[in-house]
């Protein structure tokens, strides 16, 4: 038995042998090459206006299944699903004051039993939905892109749509993983090898692009998922500042650093803010070092809106350098909820996604202003990345993925009503 | 992620919350999705701590009593009728709707029972009665400790001057009602779909 499988077993050896001799001839031609000398085929051109193609079908054909079952079909809205008026608290109570009161004159009347009705409301207008938990889970796309991690319509879907959605299920899990994955081994198999070699060169000068970041500026951007990181050191050359990893982010970190100065922070030196201060203005003061890329929103946001800047890198006097980055959505999502999957799960789900598409804007340069804070320059920095991605600006913290809301706000509230009680005692003792 | 939340919500499900909520399909849909996403656990049942999570309800003064709301007394944990139940307080009322006969049992969002769910936010103690204590108590988590204990306490003793008929020194929920006859109740307390 074991002499008839020997022949077999060489011909399987030998099949393996070509497969992969063929699968990494066309890794090399059609990708990485062409990646190194910036050519494009324009093959992903065809491939997404494909895709979308499909998407189309595919979702036309779940609406007319819902329509067949004559059940309206889940419509998701990632912008309001209620009506919320945007009045003051004021505002509002001296309205329902107004209606119960057969009096003429603008409420005098210190506390009504109504007011609670202004709290009540907005309170539950929050449960229904508000503007803050929503940004830390994936955005809900409106048509299907035939990923299961997508879709919320299950019973409408035919057999043909099933069909596509199991070719869908091959293409992405046999051919595009296995050739992310190969990417992946290669391209960081090949930074740890060339990152070594660098590091023995001399320092050599950047390409300055417009409104690229220049040596001694700081380039912040919105946060999303640690693919930003990829793009944007794929488009120039950053000196990254995280804290520094285990695993194998520990090992790309180490090697990176071999190549090009980056600042990396122990976990416990992160909480001293003077410390990161002091070592971000001691590295920007130096014109010969890369400049910083930050992410000051501090966590990955669902890239449908802009959270709260930190002002930690708006206080250090350098010039700011904004970079919107805003995904398409409909081809993959690339939000890494930390909180629910580990890094080995997203990085799984990226590489088994149709593409990740994006598209990033610089900005030109900004600089603090005379007479204005670092958080006033923090939000005007977040309003233009907002503005230019299509964002919803908020003001939120991106830290309430996992922290508590501080009191201080609670207190605002409460101050702002106690004023509507106590100022009209004011105005009464003055007439 | 609210992707599996219309699949596990049944149509005769639906079709039961409707008819005792009012609300849509595709608005029980929708708030479905939302009651899964804030379902931390995961248990098909939300706890005090997943409301709390919600940072516009932190930071509302009377987020608390508005959280105990949903929470029937003694209970920990509230399901998704329940969580359906005392949202359809503030369900608008249609016109349609206005007309309906007495013989039909009282709908969750008629005026009384919009004026019911406020009138138990200053309740403290579910007795059906608002005592001076509990006017106090409640007044304090509006204001903070921007006013003092004497002008808040005058704040209640007039207020209950004002309401109180029976001269029992508390609000019963008639003297309540009497209090709000004409406010616009039906519209300060509801809350409208956008679709």
């Amino acid at each position: 038995m074991f002499l008839s499988l020997c022949p077999f077993d060489n011909l399987v050896c030998i099949l393996l042998g070509i497969s992969f001799t063929v699968w990494f001839t066309l890794l090399l031609v059609f990708i990485i090459v062409p990646a190194i000398f910036g050519v494009s085929f324009g093959i992903r051109r065809l491939y997404m206006k494909t895709l979308l193609k499909i998407f189309e079908w595919a979702t036309l054909r779940i609406e007319r299944g819902a329509k067949e079952k004559n059940h309206p079909l889940y419509k998701p809205y990632s912008n309001a699903i209620i009506a919320r008026e945007p009045t003051s608290l004021e505002q509002e109570i001296k309205e329902i004051r107004r209606s119960g009161s057969n009096r003429d004159f603008d409420s005098a009347s210190e506390f009504e039993m109504s007011d609670i009705f202004y709290f009540a409301r907005r309170g539950v207008e929050s449960i229904m939905d508000d503007e803050v938990t929503k940004r830390f889970s994936a955005e809900e796309l409106e048509s299907w892109n035939l990923l299961t991690r997508s879709n919320y319509n299950f019973h409408y879907i035919s057999l043909r749509l099933t069909v596509l959605w199991g070719l869908g299920l091959l293409i992405r899990y046999g051919f595009l993983l296995p050739l992310r994955v190969t990417l992946a081994f290669t391209g960081v198999g090949l930074l740890v090898f060339l990152t070594s070699v660098i590091g023995l060169l001399p320092n050599g000068s950047l390409p300055a692009g417009e409104n690229k970041p220049k040596n001694g500026g700081i380039c912040v951007a919105n946060h999303t998922s640690p693919i930003d990181v990829i793009i944007l050191a794929s488009d120039g050359c950053y000196a990254m500042v995280g804290q520094i990893h285990g695993g194998l982010m520990g090992v790309i970190q180490r090697s990176m650093v071999k190549a090009c100065p980056h600042i990396w922070f122990e976990r416990s030196e992160v909480k001293d803010r003077h410390l990161v201060a002091k070592r971000l203005s001691d590295h920007v003061e130096d014109k010969s070092k890369l400049p910083i890329l930050i992410f000051p929103e501090g966590t990955c946001i669902n890239n449908t809106s802009v959270m709260m800047f930190k002002k930690g890198s708006f206080e250090i006097g350098a010039t700011v350098y904004p970079v919107a980055i805003k995904y398409d959505p409909r081809f993959g999502d690339a939000f890494w909820n930390s909180s629910k999957f580990g890094m080995v799960n997203y990085l799984l789900r990226m590489m088994s996604s149709w593409a990740i598409v994006c598209s990033v804007w610089y900005l030109p340069p900004m600089s603090r202003e005379e007479g204005e804070d670092a958080v006033q320059f923090a939000n005007r920095v977040k309003a233009a990345i907002a503005r230019q991605g299509g964002l919803v600006d908020l003001l939120w913290d991106g830290g309430l993925k996992r922290g508590k809301v501080k009191d201080t706000f609670k207190e605002e509230q409460q101050k702002l009503y106690s004023k509507m009680l106590v100022g009209t005692q004011e105005d009464r003792s003055r007439s | 992620m609210g992707s599996r939340a219309s699949t596990l919500l049944r149509e005769e499900e639906i079709e039961e919350i409707k008819k005792e909520t009012g609300f849509s399909h595709s608005q029980i849909t929708r708030l479905y999705s939302r009651f899964t996403s804030l379902d931390k656990g995961e248990n098909g049942t939300l706890s005090r701590e997943d409301f709390q999570r919600i940072p516009e309800l932190a930071i509302n003064p009377l987020g608390d009593r508005i959280i105990n709301a949903f929470f029937p007394e003694g209970e920990d944990q509230v399901n998704f009728r329940g969580f359906m139940r005392t949202l359809a307080h503030f369900r608008p009322i249609e016109d349609n709707e206005k007309n309906k006969n007495a013989t039909t049992s009282e709908p969750l969002n008629s005026r009384t029972n919009k004026l019911l769910f406020a009138f138990r936010l200053y309740d403290l103690d579910r007795d059906d009665k608002i005592s001076r204590d509990e006017l106090l108590q409640v007044l304090r988590m509006m204001v903070g400790v921007n006013i003092s204990d004497e002008q808040l306490g005058s704040i209640a003793d007039r207020t209950i001057q004002e309401a109180d008929t029976n001269g029992d020194n508390s609000i019963s929920f008639n003297e309540f009602i009497k209090v709000l006859e004409k406010v616009d109740v039906e519209q300060k307390m509801s809350i409208r779909f956008l679709h």
